[in-house]
């Protein structure tokens, strides 16, 4: 398990292997909001948080196809499934390596950016955290529709299509945590939501996610 | 312990495409499979590695004991020849790889990128990753396709040694490999496509 996390971080950090590449999108959908919405501070603090949780998503599901579409291409899917490692574990270690590779720098990112968007002081903590807390179901989820769609060329925008939906509920209360703490209210509530949602897809994804590969890999 | 195939139909997209397939392999020993283009090589062997369900019949004798190499290689451009067989040999808890580069000849290009390597040394380190799984049943599906001669034979080498050791291989070739093994057509197998309905198909996405 070991190897194949440090084989999945090497490759995202070697050429072509698209780190950062969720970041930048993150980046660039952050900054150009003000331009869209108007030099309005006062407005851009009100939807701070909603417009970061979003852009977040956003930039998650851009590197969702990588996760399993080059290693099916290649063959190492065939191999992993003959592999003594279960298909099941083997999903989440590559989806700890996306989050790793993907959500952590936009948790890390998100205060910097929150700046731009002249978030309230005191929703930054509650930012961090909840995207901490949220971030780790986006790639859970992703990964299962990555397995979904694995065999299907250029396959992309139907796998955005379904996981959209899938990420309604971290969204709803990921963003609504984050609000709920910039505008200095108790986020308790959403905040355990949210870490009820992570880890309950943690534990149960996986399992769907080998099932639906294993019919893919027929 | 042997491999035994008892009475097994398999279906490639739904479709039947061999029948009442019976073999048993016994340690040491190889079987080639022949037949022409599109007879069910490829979709056998994965039913045997356990890629895809058996229509009917069984297989038994192969959990957990194959290392199965198909037409892709399994290969990351952008890591080196070390680093492609020490990540498959740590994922089947194996730790020596210098035998295996050693046995296709890969310890000149151990430091190369995999995407750098011509297809047929590409094809040997796909080859090199068969004897760092530890796994006693091969099974190879057309596994020399852009080898030279000389890496033909030194691939017949190394089944030649995996068989003395008590292994069993299983291939799907075209060519004459110079091996002392039984030779399987699976042609008389293949299912005539009128008259035979069709299998239930479940694939996610046709």
């Amino acid at each position: 398990m070991k190897a194949l996390l440090v084989r999945d971080l090497r490759l995202a950090l070697r050429a072509g292997g698209g780190f950062g590449l969720g970041l930048a999108f993150f980046l660039i959908v952050v900054v150009l909001v003000p331009f869209s919405v108007g030099p309005q501070p006062e407005l851009l603090g009100r939807i701070a948080a909603g417009v970061l949780w979003l852009a977040a998503l956003l930039a998650c599901l851009l590197s969702l196809d990588r996760i399993l579409a080059l290693d099916f291409e290649d063959g190492t899917l065939d191999v992993l499934a003959t592999a003594p490692l279960p298909l099941e574990a083997a999903l989440s270690v590559k989806a700890l390596a996306h989050w790793l590779t993907t959500g952590v720098p936009l948790v890390v990112a998100a205060p910097v950016l929150a700046v731009l968007l002249n978030l309230p002081v005191a929703g930054y903590g509650g930012l961090v955290l909840s995207l901490a807390l949220g971030t780790p179901a986006l790639s859970v989820i992703g990964t299962f529709g990555a397995a979904l769609t694995v065999g299907i060329k250029r396959g992309g925008l139907l796998l955005s299509l379904l996981v959209l939906p899938l990420y309604v509920p971290t969204l709803i209360f990921g963003a609504e945590a984050a609000r709920r703490s910039a505008e200095g209210l108790d986020a308790t509530t959403p905040m355990l939501m949210l870490a009820g949602i992570s880890a309950g897809v943690l534990a149960l994804m996986p399992f769907a996610s080998a099932a639906v590969l294993r019919v893919n890999l027929r | 312990m042997e491999l035994t195939l008892v009475d097994l139909s398999v279906a490639r997209g739904g479709v039947p495409v061999l029948a009442g397939v019976s073999l048993s392999l016994a340690p040491g020993q190889a079987l080639v499979l022949r037949g022409p283009n599109g007879s069910g090589k490829t979709t056998l062997l994965r039913t045997i590695a356990g890629l895809q369900p058996a229509l009917s019949g069984q297989v038994t004798g192969a959990e957990d004991r194959i290392a199965y190499a198909g037409h892709a290689d399994g290969l990351k451009a952008m890591l080196s020849v070390r680093e492609n067989l020490t990540f498959w040999a740590a994922v089947f808890g194996m730790r020596d790889v210098e035998q295996a580069m050693q046995a296709f000849a890969l310890l000149p290009l151990a430091d190369r990128l995999a995407g750098t390597l011509s297809a047929g040394q590409k094809r040997r380190l796909g080859l090199a990753r068969l004897l760092v799984t530890g796994r006693p049943i091969w099974v190879l599906d057309e596994p020399t396709v852009s080898l030279d001669a000389d890496a033909v034979a030194l691939f017949a080498g190394a089944v030649r040694a995996h068989l003395a050791a008590g292994g069993m291989a299983l291939i799907a070739t075209h060519i004459d490999l110079g091996l002392d093994a039984a030779v399987l057509d699976v042609t008389p197998y293949r299912v005539a496509l009128n008259g035979v309905g069709f299998g239930s198909s479940d694939e996610a996405f046709l």
